[in-house]
């Protein structure tokens, strides 16, 4: 067969063809293209840009009010105040942006970092967005820019609002801040409020939380543009829907008591109404200023905040977890008590050797004898190691659970841990190793796996003192709607259990042996009853065992044991409870405990679940609409 | 026309050659296109090179790069990997399928680590290169068949219905497009052709009742009358008729342009960037385009007829035809003619994929016209 035939001649024949007709229509085509143009540009070129000239319509958002935050009495704990704001629009700003940020500069203080930030913020934006250039201005500045503006091409001033929290950080770990949303944001929410420049969403705490109720939605207006995109008339205005107000059940005076009362430490406190369950002050120090948080933290306050050893950013009352160590006795001797060890007599020597392994009791020279009473009043260790031995780490699980222990409490604030109880199944699971008799040991005292949130240790506190399943809760309406309070549950536990319990927990604090006499309330009808707890931070070898154990002061800072103390009061008919964890500050002065009494002390005495609150009794909107 | 052994066929051309052989007059023409293409992307963006024309700066020179590569290539290695490549696309769209992300609203891209690849502007090119290749070894006679008829037609139907999946009804349209214009150079009878057509003339009903999604439907009636929703759906077509008309004879310049900047346009920097060109260039600036586009397309029909392979003519003709069903969809779409498809202006929309494609269609297209001397058998594979 040749390479190449009639065939091969043929066809090549009718591609040229073919070729030379699609040539054809594709002129054709070009012609009909060219043809319209003309007809768009030429013959219809004026009417086409006069409708250019007119098509100057366009949308800008109005920002919803923020709804406010108040405590229980009505005292406003975040609010809006008015913000003088410089802004600047790109397409107006001539001859460049850098050259009239400058010029702003001359007149007053803009730093390079926020400098920055501009450029950036225009170079994301259209070109007509106004892009704030400096906000929260005192009047005087804001006098001396809009002066300056007839030099300042581009350049407007505003009057916005801003998120002001009048108690700086004294409040931040509750409310947490606003900031403007990020990539992450912007992802999971469709909301076009989010992307506007100077919009502020809700990064922590009830901000957070109640994000979308606190925004409100936005309004807008349409406005005629002229051909550099300047706003020449307000066409039609929707206004926008004032977001709503949030009423906490936190009393704002304790709670600033109870955040001076802590000071510079690293603690945490809660304290929480045990009939209610109602959160009256919960405090986590050192906090943060969230009015830095407003208008764009700078890049150095951030990290010092981020590397601070005392972590200012943690809500250490949710999301520290610590191990309860002693503070978990009164549990274990809940479970104790009904399970028929309420007669249990132990001989404490100060260790205790089980299987092949020797625990020791906190007191070199053991406690003696000590019955169930003694054992919650001196802390003996050795004590609970027995309980524990006798109950079984199911039965001290079902124990710590049904007080609030190892699950998120739900508190209406975002970032709760949950805290760990270990059972005997986890532990294969998760290590393949079976559970042992030392880890049930360890367990009994609060150490081992057992990690517990602040917040879980107010709320065992709160249940021991009143019997009852109380859960915790901070947020009382929000806009319209009243949180729901429910009835608490009963506990698993005996009255007869919670009698010897709390007689120990009286004990503890007042009468003399007690770990917690040396700190207790005096004041006649305002005693407190409680538990201290120290929780181990290092391992403690068995040469430092049989030498002695090291001081906690005798240690640097990092590696002294964090201290807890759980206390009630007044200790015959509870009405506070009140939990105090201190990182490392398992000292022999026990400050964690002396700030617990002064704190409950001044709850006593100030008494708010006494006083009236000023919740709202109608609907937060319907009161609005009535107004306009 | 002379019969040359096959040994000639064979002659062996160094780089410097193929180099020196390359239609440098197209290589500036293109590089003229796309370099305008930038200069919108820098306008659209208000006067800056970010975000849009820093990055397709960088694709084209990628895209540079490679279509010389591919010129520099033999047409017989080309239409050696036809079928391979034709493969790889055709595996790549049915993983879009399956693991594609949604953009869009529409299921078109591919994450491959890193990069993220729009399987449907290989595809164009693979289309091309398969049925030429197939289509080399058909006398006209053969391609007369049904039973020879059917092949080609599975290799067009299958892609165009993944892509139509997606659903991307602009791509489909020019698969199906490249496909045909193939068969129909190919020496397609007139006796198929002509009743096919009328017969799709017939099917326009059904296909208007069961196969197009209503998203397309709302576009085909608001081409029919914008003005019915002109802040809804009609507002593309207005506002893109209002920047094309307010250019006027000589447009309103460089970076003078309102109506695309100020935002009344969707998709500005993509498929209604022509808009913004005959905004701020006016009929003058389009009729010369036009004419650079015309010239572009003349390079390769004249690239087409001087080849002496049946698949190099082919594929010259595809790649150039590909080129002019974009130019003649998106330009129609953007002066109101046809409803709004989602097509780019080749060289000039924003768009990395379709970047690439176009350039190594051109690559193609120069490697015909380098290598034009050479023969090859209807029955040879193109094994070298």
């Amino acid at each position: 067969m040749p390479l190449f035939d009639r065939k091969d001649k043929s066809r090549y024949a009718s591609f040229t063809r073919r070729t030379l007709m699609l040539s054809g229509a594709m002129g054709g085509i070009f012609a009909v293209l060219g043809a319209r143009l003309y007809q768009l540009q030429i013959l219809n070129g004026h009417e086409y840009l006069e409708d250019a000239e007119h098509n100057r319509i366009s949308q800008r958002f109005i920002f919803p009010p923020r709804g406010r935050i108040f405590d229980r009495f009505g005292v406003e704990l975040a609010s809006n105040r008015r913000n003088y704001r410089v802004v600047i629009v790109q397409e107006q700003a001539s001859p460049s942006v850098e050259a009239v940020l400058d010029s702003v500069a001359k007149i007053i203080q803009i730093d390079p970092d926020k400098k920055q930030r501009v450029l950036h913020d225009i170079a994301v934006n259209k070109k007509f967005a106004q892009v704030p250039i400096v906000e929260n201005l005192s009047w005087e500045e804001f006098a001396r820019v809009s002066m300056h503006l007839p030099y300042l091409p581009g350049v407007q001033t505003d009057i916005g609002e801003t998120r002001a929290y009048p108690y700086l950080a004294e409040m931040s770990h509750v409310l947490g801040y606003v900031a403007a949303a990020n990539q992450k944001d912007l992802d999971k929410d469709n909301d076009p409020l989010l992307a506007q420049p100077g919009f502020r969403i809700g990064k922590r705490g009830i901000e957070k939380q109640y994000d979308s109720e606190m925004r409100g939605g936005a309004g807008a207006s349409q406005v005629e543009v002229n051909a550099y995109g300047r706003v020449i008339r307000e066409l039609d205005a929707k206004p926008s829907s004032p977001g709503k107000d949030v009423w906490l059940t936190l009393d704002c005076q304790l709670q600033r008591y109870a955040e001076e009362r802590l000071g510079d430490e690293s603690a945490a406190c809660v304290v929480m109404d045990t009939a209610t369950g109602d959160v009256l002050a919960l405090a986590s120090s050192p906090g943060y200023d969230p009015n830095l948080f407003n208008v764009g933290i700078s890049t150095t306050a951030w990290n010092e905040l981020l590397h601070n050893d005392h972590k200012p950013l943690l809500n250490k009352a949710l999301s520290g977890s610590y191990p309860p160590g002693s503070t978990f006795k009164p549990a274990m001797a809940l479970a104790a008590y009904d399970n028929g060890l309420a007669d249990l007599q132990v001989f404490c020597s100060g260790s205790v050797t089980i299987g092949n392994h020797t625990f020791h009791c906190y007191k070199k020279g053991g406690h003696g004898h000590v019955d169930l009473r003694r054992g919650i009043q001196v802390s003996c260790d050795v004590f609970f190691y027995e309980v524990a031995r006798r109950l079984g780490i199911d039965k001290m699980e079902a124990a710590a659970r049904a007080l609030g222990l190892g699950a998120q409490t739900g508190i209406e604030l975002p970032g709760e841990n949950s805290g760990f109880i270990p059972s005997a199944g986890w532990k294969l699971a998760r290590y393949g190793v079976p559970w042992q008799l030392g880890d049930t040991i360890s367990a009994g005292i609060g150490q081992g796996y057992v990690v517990v949130t602040p917040i879980q240790l107010c709320t065992m506190a709160a249940r021991i003192a009143s019997g009852k399943a109380l859960v915790p809760r901070i947020a009382h309406v929000v806009g319209s709607r009243f949180q729901p309070q429910p009835m608490p549950g009963a506990l698993p536990f005996s009255p007869e259990a919670f009698a010897a319990v709390r007689d120990g927990l009286n004990a503890v604090c007042n009468e003399p042996g007690g770990t917690g006499y040396a700190w207790r309330i005096t004041e006649p009808g305002f005693e407190m009853a409680g538990k201290t707890g120290t929780a181990q931070v290092r391992l403690i070898s068995k040469q430092e065992h049989d030498a002695g154990v090291r001081k906690n002061e005798s240690l640097p800072w990092n590696l002294r044991d964090h201290a807890l103390y759980f206390a009630y009061a007044p200790a015959g008919s509870p009405r506070y409870a009140c939990m105090v964890m201190m990182e490392h500050g398992a000292v022999g002065s026990h400050p964690h405990v002396q700030m617990a009494r002064d704190i409950l002390l001044f709850a006593q005495r100030r008494d708010p679940v006494k006083l009236p609150t000023a919740y709202p009794v109608r609907a937060a909107e319907d009161h609005r609409e009535g107004e306009g | 026309m002379p019969i040359r052994p096959y040994a000639a066929a064979r002659r062996h051309l160094s780089i410097t050659d193929k180099l020196y052989e390359v239609n440098w007059g197209l290589v500036l023409l293109i590089t003229i296109i796309a370099g305008v293409g930038i200069a919108m992307q820098y306008s659209v963006a208000g006067g800056h090179w970010d975000p849009w024309a820093s990055k397709q700066l960088v694709r084209f020179i990628i895209g540079f790069v490679m279509m010389i590569v591919a010129a520099m290539v033999d047409i017989r290695v080309w239409m050696n990997i036809a079928y391979p490549f034709y493969a790889v696309s055709l595996v790549l769209l049915l993983g879009v399928e399956a693991m594609g992300m949604a953009h869009l609203g529409a299921q078109r891209w591919i994450s491959l680590g890193p990069l993220e690849l729009q399987p449907s502007e290989p595809m164009k090119i693979a289309i091309i290169l398969a049925l030429a290749k197939f289509l080399h070894g058909q006398s006209v006679e053969d391609i007369a068949k049904p039973g020879r008829l059917l092949i080609p037609l599975i290799m067009i139907g299958m892609p165009a219905v993944l892509v139509a999946m997606q659903p991307n009804l602009g791509t489909t349209i020019i698969i199906a497009l490249d496909g045909c214009a193939l068969l129909f150079l190919a020496g397609l009878s007139w006796w198929w052709i002509v009743p096919t057509l009328t017969a799709m003339a017939a099917a326009v009903p059904v296909a208007w009742r069961y196969v197009l999604h209503d998203y397309q439907k709302a576009r085909v009636m608001t081409f029919l009358n914008p003005e019915s929703d002109a802040l809804g759906a009609g507002w593309n077509i207005t506002q893109a008729k209002i920047a094309v008309g307010s250019g006027g004879a000589a447009g309103k310049g460089f970076l003078e342009g309102t109506q695309s900047r100020l935002n009344f346009l969707p998709e500005k920097q993509t498929d209604f960037i022509w808009t913004n060109f005959a905004e701020e260039f006016g009929f003058v600036g389009c009729t010369a385009m036009l004419i650079l586009f015309a010239v572009v397309l003349g390079y390769g029909v004249q690239i087409a007829m001087s080849a002496r392979s049946q698949f190099g003519r082919l594929v010259a003709m595809g790649v150039s035809l590909n080129f002019f069903f974009y130019i003649m969809i998106n330009g129609l779409m953007v002066t109101g003619l046809i409803p709004v498809v989602g097509i780019p202006m080749p060289l000039i929309s924003y768009g990395g994929t379709a970047m690439l494609a176009v350039m190594f269609g051109f690559g193609l297209l120069l490697s015909v016209h380098v290598h034009r001397q050479v023969e090859i058998p209807r029955h040879s594979t193109g094994i070298i």
